[in-house]
């Protein structure tokens, strides 16, 4: 094999890739005719191949796909782009209760933040003194008083409840209220004010809402 | 089949998990045969075969549907079992001596463990055989004989499979083919 051409073993290989050009096959099949070490090397190459060649197609083992589809991510596809609405889908309930309470919320928020004025529900016998309302001694006031951004003093009698968000409450000894008093000035307390009062009103809407879910 | 595939594979986009079952069951059987070929060993060829769809379930949006699926599927699952091969290997220098030998190195250690006495191999069974001989060879060697002989691939695919110029995978079947000649010759 020591003065064989250097290419009769590449030509073996392009042989066996079933690559070979036909002159070069004759030129192949010349050598080995006469060269015996490179008869003997091809037919170790060839035996080793005829060796693979034998091998068995295997098949998958049974339960192999119902495996793999137990193994799958829960859905990554779907998350990645429809996860949200897959949500709101599977969970209409929770999803109105959300959406109602991000709309509130942001409502609260924002007139808490702005509705920095001073205000008062007005009734008749008020007097007005700057930022305080005052209930005059003697006098009765019918209905609820709810006071923003400002102090309230009670000299005389509140048929109701009595409210006031950021300011001030003085009773004088002579003061009467009927209803409850609430003093709001922190955020957590306006919310929860504001809360109650907008499910009185909302609540008969909430049901509506989710019936038609 | 190509149009087959990917009309699952858009199914499967569209959010239709139980196409990607079909997808599956048309290449389980030569994904698993690809790795057991390597791997060796039937838990770990289930094992990784599973991960390859598992990876290409999660990575399908980045599919070219252009190209060849039974290519990108096979790539995914051949890289897995490079990994898992390379991990099996001792990460210790093979030179070091083994403690308490005398001239003892990993490399004979390793021989030990991977080359069966001379009788033992000639009782074997020819599947057994067959399978015995791949996984002697070297793992690069071992990746592209088995795509063109248990998958009787072309060329060009092993070469779109591992990412290699065609070149680079002629020589690596012609080096593999020697190299079992070896194996056998020495038996």
């Amino acid at each position: 094999m020591t003065n064989c051409p250097n290419e009769v073993v590449q030509y073996m290989h392009e042989y066996l890739d079933g690559e070979i050009a036909p002159e070069q096959e004759q030129v192949l099949n010349e050598h080995l005719a006469t060269c015996e070490e490179c008869q003997m090397l091809f037919d170790e190459l060839s035996e080793a191949v005829a060796l693979l060649e034998l091998a068995d197609p295997m098949q998958a083992p049974v339960g192999f796909a119902e495996g793999v589809m137990t193994r799958l991510p829960q859905s990554t596809q779907q998350k990645k782009k429809t996860g949200v609405n897959r949500w709101l889908r599977k969970h209409p309930m929770l999803s109105a209760a959300a959406l109602f309470l991000i709309l509130m919320s942001a409502a609260l928020f924002s007139s808490y933040n702005t509705n920095e004025q001073f205000s008062v529900t007005m009734q008749p016998n008020l007097v007005i003194e700057g930022d305080t309302v005052v209930v005059p001694a003697g006098e009765v006031i019918k209905g609820d008083l709810v006071v923003k951004n400002g102090d309230l003093r009670i000299e005389g009698q509140v048929d109701g409840n009595v409210t006031v968000i950021r300011g001030e409450k003085y009773m004088a000894s002579t003061a009467v209220v009927t209803g409850n008093i609430e003093e709001i000035d922190e955020l957590f307390d306006w919310l929860w004010y504001k809360m109650k009062t907008a499910f009185k009103g909302l609540t008969p809407d909430k049901t509506e809402n989710q019936d038609t879910e | 089949m190509d149009e087959l595939i990917n009309k699952r594979i858009n199914e499967v986009l569209k959010g239709n998990q139980d196409s990607f079952e079909e997808i599956v069951l048309l290449f389980q059987n030569r994904l698993y045969h690809v790795c057991y070929r390597m791997l060796g060993s039937r838990e770990e060829a289930q094992d990784i075969a599973q991960e390859a769809f598992v990876r290409a379930y999660s990575n399908l949006h980045t599919f070219d549907q252009k190209r060849k699926f039974s290519t990108w599927i096979f790539r995914i699952a051949t890289n897995l079992c490079i990994d898992r091969i390379r991990k099996k290997k001792p990460d210790y220098s093979l030179d070091a001596q083994v403690p308490g030998t005398e001239g003892l190195d990993m490399y004979s250690q390793i021989a030990a463990a991977e080359d069966l006495p001379e009788e033992e191999v000639e009782r074997m069974e020819t599947q057994e055989r067959v399978q015995y001989e791949i996984g002697r060879l070297p793992e690069k060697y071992r990746s592209v004989i088995t795509l063109r002989y248990m998958e009787e691939l072309p060329l060009q695919e092993i070469a779109d499979i591992l990412d290699l110029p065609l070149g680079t995978v002629k020589t690596r079947v012609h080096r593999g083919r020697e190299a079992l000649r070896k194996q056998i010759g020495t038996m």
